[in-house]
């Protein structure tokens, strides 16, 4: 049914999109916000009731769209009796919450912060009950996560809002992580991601061998969300958010999805005694701690969240136990806690918001200015108690009894009875004390505001709730019963047991039980009155249980301390340990591949070598190791003879079937070289024999070095040799070289795979060339030498003494004669080269050439100008302006692959044409070939801009240098 | 003719790695340059040895297996250009950080070694 799919992800979109609706609205819209939030609730709840006939049948709607189909992943909703009722308390409560919080939300606050934020996380926890897909619901309960967290440190100037805000994450998105690995794990052991498929496999989940794992790992994962002991401390730390987002986050919302993924996938997984050993003692240990310690509380919303706590602690219990009736009870529970719980918070909001404080022992007799609310707070905290006629009541009393039953045969299982009537009286005596000390006995004096009831509208949801609250409590059966039904069969199918929801059931154990708690707990508090209006700061007994210091001395050791010194032990700010460490894993990686591959390499013995090709690598063996062993007090020679090695590179390319290669290694070594050339002189003076002598650790640092490159080179020659006699499978270069014509009409396939076939890579890769030159460029700008290289280099300054000694007045000076043959035979090389540039761009698509080798050449030519008559002299006639080159090429580049769109052709694609051009004859115009003028023209434009830009710091550094030799004291004064 | 190439790449690899360990800014450079030569080769070598055959369509020679692979040649022939890029750009990083620290050691304070 197509309508049932698109309704069905409206209650998911819809709170999203108001979401994203809500964040667009002006700061102050406050109206315009609740009534969006508003109608997005209500549409939800609308929807959601417009399937109950088909749930109530039994049915099941689904809605599946492709998401990941190639991992067996759909995007699946689906919507069963418990997600119903999730789904109509999530909007319900929703909705109340929006209409409290219009009026709680002060109009200093930003509203559409927090209604997006509000309706973003209605989303996500309305995803997380309609997944039907396991890994979806994850994603689902992350985001819940994540807007919690929003949520909460809302008043982000608040330290402690951001604070509790940041611990609740920690906690509940690592649980999280834990709840994801137990998924794939269940998605593993099922073989599906498709919860209706996880739902029907309980037997073979539970026989698995992988089934503890998974529990623990979805324990972890539930029992934080929920906030069950140990990990409990989040949840009070939490309530520093404002009053509406802790009333929606801790009643219907938020803690409620552990427990809802409890009874989720109670059938598939609680079959088992481990469930009961992980969820029992859990569930008996939060519901004491809890009710002890909100019975201790002075904080009205402290004692709110205990209370949360413990009776979330009675519903993991409850699913724990694994009975079905126990089930019963606990979706029970979920229903009559999320309306109580969500009244006594807007209640405690209410009292801050009129009175001013919450600190219950400032408040009292408070009936007498805010009677309605003291009413309604009354009868809330009345179900809260689990007096009769009040829905708390009946869930109270499906768990006494439950608790009577034997489930496990153990000791705890015989406690519970008497455990879970110390709990009632405890839940009692501090629901009693928040009525009694707040509405009753004399009236406060101090308090920082008159307090007075608040305009309707505000008590109007606190009303609403506390009805439901009165009518389930009198009629269940025609109130609530129904859904109940509808949500116990979905929950736990065949195994659904018959449990009565009358009001009476005559004198059974567990009306005793409620007698024994109700008096119990009013004598509790009576007795404990006098303490508890004291001084008295924390909870006795349990106070050093600070699940909260625990928390931070963890975080403080694993995001910190540890973390410090395994960076002190392991890790190292040192260059030359890292490269060390990097060349022996390259190394050791592939030692490792040769050995673990079984198979033997065959030797071939070698064929004959030309001789002379032997004598070139004779010669550049030599340069490359004498490069590597003058490089530290021969700079010059060593940049020679890495040229000389860089040679024979480009005659083996040459000679080996490579023309393209070698022309561009030949240009790209004499740009390189003059670059070093120019970089030379800022390096500091290293002479040999004044440096210190070695100390033997640095002589067998040398020797361990040598011996890892001597590794590290025999290595890779044996690796080279292996596979150039390994014989050549199949590859792309006969396809390359089928089409370069037919399909990129040129003859040279190197240039036509460059500019045509990956022309995409070659933009990029110009692209990277102009950001490097521009990062050249601007960091010479900020370039400041040391001050040892500012000075004029020996040799000048002696040339410059021995000119001014001999000529004085109008002559010449002699450096002006310097270089006077070569500079004027390289001027006038200016336009051959300029002409051997375009000649080889010219023919780059057919015979070796092109773009690269061109752009090279021709900003050799630039070059040649520069260092025939100095910077000055060549700036003063030849303006070159690389920024303007790298910009044209680029965008002659783009523009050539864009213009492929006019043609309906993606990007780059190309076209090509023979033209007849006079005197040249046939010519070949390729599209491709306005894509290698743009290659051609950033390569100038980088190339010349990176040198330019080096040689000009010769210019600046003389300017400082005079400024410094007119002003010597003055340091720094540029 | 492997041979001598594999033995090649092995000395330039080799005087690059030892350069590359060495403690002075300068050495560094030179040393990436050897290995930038070595491993320019060695990509080369994978589309085997050829003398004599340029990836250089010939009309009258329609039959492919009669060329060099180009696809190597393509890649190395960016290598070479984005090699040269990256050498400036190390080049003006060791200038200005000897301008800033005083020193051409690699960490940019003197060391052990």
């Amino acid at each position: 049914m197509p309508d049932d799919a698109l309704f069905l992800i409206s209650i998911i979109a819809l709170p999203f999109l108001g979401s994203f609706i809500a964040a667009l609205l002006p700061t102050n819209a406050r109206n315009a916000e609740a009534w969006l939030a508003g109608l997005v609730s209500v549409g939800v709840v609308a929807i959601a009731i417009s399937f109950r006939p088909v749930l109530a049948a039994g049915n099941v709607v689904r809605a599946e769209y492709a998401w990941l189909p190639e991992f067996g992943l759909n995007f699946i909703l689906r919507l069963d009796g418990l997600a119903w009722s999730f789904v109509v308390l999530i909007g319900g409560i929703g909705f109340l919450v929006v209409l409290y919080a219009r009026y709680y939300m002060s109009p200093a606050d930003p509203a559409p912060r927090f209604f997006a934020f509000l309706l973003a996380f209605m989303g996500a926890m309305l995803g997380i009950v309609v997944s039907g897909n396991l890994i979806q619901l994850v994603v689902f309960w992350e985001l819940t996560s994540i807007f919690s967290f929003l949520l909460i440190s809302y008043w982000n100037h608040n330290q402690t809002a951001r604070d509790g805000a940041r611990v609740a994450l920690t906690v509940t998105a690592a649980g999280g992580l834990c709840l994801l690995a137990a998924m794939l794990l269940l998605g593993r052991i099922v073989g599906s991601f498709d919860l209706e498929t996880v739902l029907t496999s309980g037997p073979r989940i539970v026989s698995h061998p992988l089934y503890l794992t998974m529990l623990i790992l979805f324990a972890l994962g539930v029992l934080t969300k929920s906030a069950q002991f140990p990990f409990h401390f989040w949840l009070p730390r939490a309530m520093v958010a404002p009053t509406p987002v802790s009333a929606y986050l801790h009643s219907a919302t938020m803690v409620k999805a552990g427990v809802f993924l409890l009874a989720r996938f109670w059938p598939a997984m609680a079959g088992h005694e481990y469930w009961f050993w992980i969820f029992a003692p859990i569930g008996v240990a939060t519901l004491l701690i809890g009710a002890f310690m909100a019975l201790f509380q002075q904080d009205l919303k402290g004692l709110l969240a205990y209370s949360t706590i413990s009776h979330l602690g009675l519903i993991t219990l409850l699913l724990g136990l694994g009975s079905p009736l126990a089930a019963v009870a606990a979706i029970f529970h979920i229903m009559n806690h999320a309306t109580f719980k969500a009244s006594l918070f807007m209640a405690a909001g209410i009292i801050d918001h009129e009175a001013g404080t919450r600190d219950v022992r400032r408040l009292g007799g408070l009936y007498r200015a805010m009677p309605i609310t003291a009413l309604l707070a009354t009868v809330a905290a009345a179900a809260m108690a689990g007096v009769p006629l009040l829905n708390g009541f009946l869930s109270k009393e499906m768990f006494f009894a439950e608790t009577i039953e034997s489930h496990v045969d153990t000791v705890l299982d015989k406690a519970l009875p008497y455990i879970a009537t110390i709990a009632g009286v405890f839940s009692v005596a501090y629901s009693l004390r928040l009525i009694h000390q707040v509405f009753f006995g004399p009236p406060a004096k101090d308090l920082p505001r008159q307090p007075h009831d608040p305009v309707l509208w505000m008590l109007l949801p606190v009303a609403l709730l506390v009805l439901i609250c009165l009518l389930v409590g009198i009629l269940p059966g025609p109130t609530i019963g129904n859904f109940l039904a509808m949500a116990v069969h979905a929950t736990l199918g065949p195994q659904t047991p018959t449990y009565s929801l009358a009001v009476w059931h005559g004198f059974t154990p567990a009306l005793f039980m409620s007698g024994v708690a109700m008096i119990g707990g009013v004598a509790l508090y009576f007795a404990l009155q006098r303490y508890l209006s004291g001084d008295v700061e924390g909870v006795p007994i349990l106070g050093a249980l600070k699940g909260k210091r625990l928390f931070e001395r963890a975080l403080v050791f694993l995001s910190w301390r540890w973390a410090r010194e395994l960076e002190q032990n392991a890790g190292t700010t040192r260059l030359q340990p890292q490269m060390r460490l990097l060349v022996c894993v390259t190394i050791a990686a592939a030692l490792w591949s040769l050995f673990s591959r079984p198979g033997s390499l065959d030797f071939t013995w070698p064929s004959s070598a030309d001789p002379a090709f032997v004598l070139v690598w004779l010669v550049g063996g030599i340069c490359a190791v004498a490069a590597a062993y003058q490089a530290k007090y021969h700079r010059l020679v060593s940049l020679i003879l890495t040229g000389g090695a860089g040679l024979a590179t480009c005659i083996t390319f040459a000679w080996l079937s490579a023309p393209d290669l070698a022309l561009t290694q030949l240009l790209v070594e004499i740009v390189t070289t003059v670059l070093i050339l120019l970089g030379l002189r800022w390096l500091p003076k290293r002479i040999e024999g004044l440096d210190p002598d070695m100390t033997p650790k640095a002589r067998l640092r040398r020797v361990r070095d040598l011996l890892i490159a001597v590794a590290g080179g025999a290595g890779l020659a044996a690796l080279s040799y292996t596979v150039l006699t390994w014989p050549i499978g199949n590859s792309i270069a006969s396809n390359f070289l089928e089409r370069a014509y037919t399909e990129g009409g040129g003859r040279n396939v190197v240039n036509v795979i460059l500019v045509d076939f990956r022309g995409f890579d070659t933009f990029g890769e110009i692209a990277v060339l102009a950001i490097a030159s521009i990062t050249v460029f601007s960091l010479l700008r900020r370039f400041r030498p040391a001050r040892d290289s500012i000075e004029l280099p020996a040799q000048k300054s002696f040339q410059n003494r021995f000119d001014a000694d001999r000529y004085t007045g109008g002559k010449d000076p002699l450096s002006a004669h310097y270089m006077i043959v070569p500079g004027l035979i390289m001027r006038l090389l200016f336009p051959v080269i300029a002409m051997t540039a375009a000649f080889l761009f010219m023919r780059g698509h057919d015979l070796p050439g092109g773009g690269f080798v061109a752009g090279l050449t021709l900003a050799i030519a630039f070059i040649l100008q520069y260092m025939a008559g100095g910077t000055r002299w060549a700036e003063a006639r030849l303006r070159v302006l690389p920024a303007r080159w790298m910009g044209f090429g680029l965008l002659a580049a783009a523009a050539t692959g864009a213009g492929a769109w006019f043609f309906g052709r993606p990007f780059l694609t190309s076209a090509f044409a023979y033209a007849d051009i006079p005197i040249l004859g046939k010519v070949p115009m390729a599209s491709a070939l306005f894509f290698d003028l743009g290659v051609f023209s950033v390569v100038v434009g980088a190339t010349v801009l990176i040198l330019i830009a080096l040689a000009h710091q010769a210019l600046r550094v003389q300017r400082v240098s005079s400024d410094a030799a007119a002003a010597p004291p003055t340091e720094g004064s540029r | 003719m492997e041979l001598v190439v594999a033995l090649a790449i092995g000395v330039l690899a080799g005087s690059g790695i030892w350069l590359l360990l060495r403690p002075r800014t300068f050495q560094v450079i030179i040393g990436l340059s050897l290995v930038s030569y070595a491993v320019n080769l060695f990509i080369f070598g994978m589309g085997r040895l050829r003398v004599g055959a340029p990836p250089v369509l010939n009309p009258d020679t329609p039959d492919v297996s009669a060329y060099a692979d180009p696809t190597p040649q393509a890649l190395v022939l960016t290598a070479i250009v984005i090699g040269f890029a990256m050498t400036a750009l190390f080049l003006v990083v060791i200038l200005a950080a000897r301008g800033l620290t005083r020193t051409d050691h690699v960490d940019g304070r003197e060391g052990g070694s």
